[in-house]
């Protein structure tokens, strides 16, 4: 049955009741556990294999070499598309994603985030 | 002195100030409403000030190829015939601050000088876009004006006068009148969607098939007083059913009467976004034809029934 | 009024991508229309073959954002039938079940969008809000809201645990209560009837000249669907209907989308309650060996076909898409011509553009000499470079 105004009973329901709006920001959103935000890395583990850097699709992700067996992660945010196929490829589980997804920046040469490798450059095996 | 209290009625109350002031309230309501109907929160009440004067912080571009003294003019046009509208119609008493036998020809000539402006303003600016929606905002006049006259001359020819203010005084009278008019209230309402070009009869204005219709080379101020006549016309519009179709609660002093009429300009102005909210925009030969074969009669019908209701119950 | 010439494109309000369409009006009325595209072309073909399969799968799911699973499938089906590699059922059910949540999603953005073009804001509002429940559903799934990112080479990349299965079942309830009462408002509200209704007809004997794909062509009573036709990934195993509805305008078109989402809902529970155990991925060589092939997948917007030929190394030779915009927009000139210049926007979201989707190749045709001719890519750089330097600017000196 064609009739106008079939939305007025939703219209003047709504009118009522609680807006479906999240006023963001005063009131933040959080996403599920697995999604894919920001990527961290734990750069103690890695043993720079590099697996990681054959397979991101936009080049965001570097190794470099600070030490004897030493590596550190260093992860462009603005290149990073975010998708965790490092995370995928590595077999040490030194990375790992996190929901945190408020990455905007002014100024773009805050995008490059090194991650400092934690273990004490003392602690590298000793030649026997 | 008397200059002085004319000053005072012109720029003051009821005139610029409060009908601008009015018209950005309503403009407000407009919105949030329209917003809650749609279930989001809306602007907050700020909003259309805030608006006005970024407009009017902002370059106003006349392209090179359009007359420029026509294209700076119109804006002002509208705004002026809309604030001279409002002097006749009466506000919180039965008495508006001028009247003669007549005056309701006047406020609607009045009205409709905004559309002629903007179809003005269309035709003035050269684009393409710009033609389209000033050709489309005369075709439309041509369907909403004929059911607004017969409308509110109807009402008028219940109480036998030509004058606003006798109007509201007839009604005052005898009250409960004004219920033979209701089918003249919702004609009216719908013809005043037509003349704010407001949903469904946003057509002038189809932002997504003609980008901003006779706006579309308009910027900064002037753009901003084109806005302000529009928000000024929904009040004066809005004011004019009230006491055409409204008239009950005027005759309680001015305080209570003020307050009675804010209340159903308010109402209006909610009529008219919960129907921007519910409708869909239809095509402009689509309106002409369902303003001429459905609306029209409608108004004839109670024309027909108004005179019927003179001949026996008033004589 | 004399014979204006209208631009709508490649900006304008009412299209959502770039493309133009010049339109020759008289009064209201549309003479002519031609539809010229390229606006959104990204050189993706190329940047195919300069990249491994696995970043590949990343580039070409970026191809659209709405039909982003459907790309990367596709091209994912092409390059495993190249390997040879069997994937398990688990991972053909979880394909599956991210598709026909794609499918939910982009046809209740179309449903939004097309209340927008015709001025009904209300639905556009409403839809959307509701939309945001399957975006979420698939951000706890796949872990983005867009751009899921499931496949890789020889399967999926996540599971979907069985704690999961309760949450869908419950949003595909709310999802369909609240479609249930979009096909009311659809199909009784009077404005929003009169504006789609005989608007942009095209008949059964068009669709099949012009070959038009997709919901387009279903709501001209051709009974056409991949999934039908040559199943992939789990479609074998279930039982759906394939819609059709014989308006063959636009008014068919949203019948025909909104009714395709019930059967979504119903095949997505079908998918859950008979989803099998095991693996979900299997070991893939990073090395394909020589081989070409065909993928075809039916995206929300129709028939999705990719061509893969790989040459034993681990980056493609050739890759090329093609996407059912494009099948659609050679019907466009059709659609548009005597209409009223009030149903263009309708009309041309009614084929649901998606330009990313579109562009590919570049022809170039010079209006001036009559000629046309087709640059390869060396002779396209050095064609640009040229043009450049001959205004001044070089492309060294540029800092970024």
């Amino acid at each position: 049955m064609i009739k106008p105004g079939k939305m007025m009973k939703l219209a003047l329901g709504s009118a009522g009741k609680k807006p479906a709006t999240v006023p963001y920001p005063y009131k933040k959103l959080t996403m599920p556990e697995r999604f894919r935000g920001k990527i961290t890395a734990d750069s103690a583990k890695c043993i720079g294999c590099k697996l990681c850097m054959r397979d991101c699709p936009s080049g965001a992700i570097t190794i470099n070499k600070v030490g004897e067996k030493r590596f550190e992660v260093e992860i462009d945010l603005g290149k990073c598309i975010y998708c965790a196929q490092c995370v995928d490829s590595c077999n040490k589980g030194v990375l790992s994603i996190t929901p945190e997804y408020e990455l905007a920046q002014l100024d773009k040469r805050k995008f490059k985030v090194t991650y400092p490798n934690a273990r004490p450059p003392e602690d590298t095996p000793k030649e026997p | 002195m008397a200059y002085v209290y004319a000053l005072i009625h012109i720029l003051v109350f009821p005139g610029l100030l409060f009908l601008v002031a009015f018209g950005l309230f309503a403009e407000w309501v407009d919105r949030k409403m329209y917003a809650r109907f749609q279930n989001r929160m809306g602007p907050p009440w700020f909003q259309p000030l805030a608006d006005i004067l970024k407009l009017f912080g902002k370059e106003s571009i006349v392209p090179e190829e359009v007359e420029p003294r026509m294209f700076r003019l119109l804006p002002m046009f509208a705004l002026a015939a809309t604030l001279t509208a409002f002097i006749y119609i009466p506000v919180w008493g039965t008495k508006a601050l001028f009247s003669f036998n007549g005056d309701v020809i006047v406020v609607l000539y009045l009205l409709t000088i905004p559309t002629l402006t903007f179809f003005l303003a269309g035709w003035y600016s050269l684009c393409p876009f710009s033609l389209l929606g000033a050709t489309r905002t005369l075709t439309q006049l041509f369907a909403y004006e004929v059911p607004l006259f017969v409308s509110i001359l109807s009402s008028a020819f219940l109480a036998d006068t030509w004058s606003l203010s006798e109007i509201a005084t007839f009604y005052s009278k005898h009250p409960g009148y004004w219920l033979f008019n209701l089918i003249g209230f919702f004609i009216g309402v719908f013809s005043l969607l037509g003349k704010l070009e407001k949903a469904p009869f946003d057509i002038p204005e189809a932002e997504t098939e003609i980008v901003a219709g006779s706006f579309t080379e308009y910027s900064g101020n002037l753009f901003a007083l084109f806005r302000l006549a529009i928000s000024v016309e929904t009040i004066v519009g809005a004011s004019l059913l009230a006491a055409v179709f409204l008239p009950f609660g005027l005759t309680l002093g001015p305080v209570p009467g003020f307050i009675f009429y804010l209340a159903k300009v308010l109402f209006v102005v909610v009529l008219l976004s919960l129907s921007h909210a519910i409708f869909a925009r239809i095509r402009i030969d689509q309106m002409v034809s369902l303003c001429w074969k459905c609306v029209a009669p409608l108004g004839f019908v109670q024309l027909v029934l108004n005179m019927i209701i003179k001949g026996t119950l008033l004589s | 009024m004399g014979k204006v010439f209208i631009p709508i494109g490649p900006q304008h309000p009412a299209l959502k991508e770039p493309a133009s369409f010049r339109i020759l009006l008289e009064g209201e009325k549309v003479i002519e229309a031609n539809v010229r595209l390229g606006y959104n072309h990204r050189g993706v073909e190329k940047a195919c073959e300069e990249r491994t399969y696995l970043q590949d799968m990343y580039l070409l799911e970026r191809v659209c954002g709405i039909c982003s699973h459907s790309h990367s499938t596709c091209f994912i089906q092409a390059v495993e039938e190249i390997a040879g590699i069997q994937i398990p059922p688990r991972a053909n059910y979880i394909r599956t079940i991210i598709a026909e949540l794609e499918r939910i999603h982009s046809h209740l953005l179309w449903l939004g969008v097309a209340g927008h073009e015709v001025g009904f804001d209300s639905l556009f509002m409403y839809v959307w809000r509701d939309r945001e429940v399957v975006m979420d559903l698939l951000a706890k799934i796949s872990g983005n809201r867009v751009n899921y990112g499931m496949n890789t080479i020889g399967g999926v990349r996540r599971d979907i645990s069985p704690d999961l299965y309760p949450e869908i079942l419950k949003a595909m309830d709310v999802l369909e209560e609240r479609t249930k009462y979009y096909i009311q408002v659809a199909t009784e509200e009077m404005s929003f009837i009169k504006r789609l209704s005989g608007v942009g007809r095209l008949t059964k004997e068009d669709v099949e000249t012009l070959c038009v794909v997709g919901p387009t062509g279903r709501a001209s009573a051709v009974a056409r669907d991949v999934r039908r036709d040559d199943p992939y990934a789990a479609y074998a195993d279930l039982s759906f209907k394939v819609i059709t509805d014989d308006h063959c305008d636009v008014y068919g078109r949203a019948v025909v989308r909104v009714l395709e989402l019930m059967e979504c809902y119903s095949m997505i529970r079908q998918l859950v309650k008979n989803m099998p155990d095991g693996p979900v991925v299997v070991k893939a060589p990073r090395k394909v060996p020589a081989g070409e092939a065909v993928s075809r997948y039916e995206a929300p917007r129709g028939e999705d076909v990719h061509y893969v030929r790989a040459n034993g190394t681990e980056k493609p030779e050739r890759v090329k898409v093609r996407a059912p915009t494009l099948a659609n927009l050679q019907a466009m000139k059709k659609m548009l011509e005597n209409y009223y210049l009030a149903d263009v926007p309708i009309v041309v979201a009614a084929i649901d553009p998606c330009f990313s989707c579109t562009d590919r190749t570049i022809e170039v045709n010079r209006m001036d000499k009559g000629t046309s001719q087709l640059l390869s890519w060396d002779a396209l750089r050095s064609y640009s470079i040229d043009w450049y330097a001959k205004r001044g600017v070089r492309p060294q000196d540029i800092r970024l």
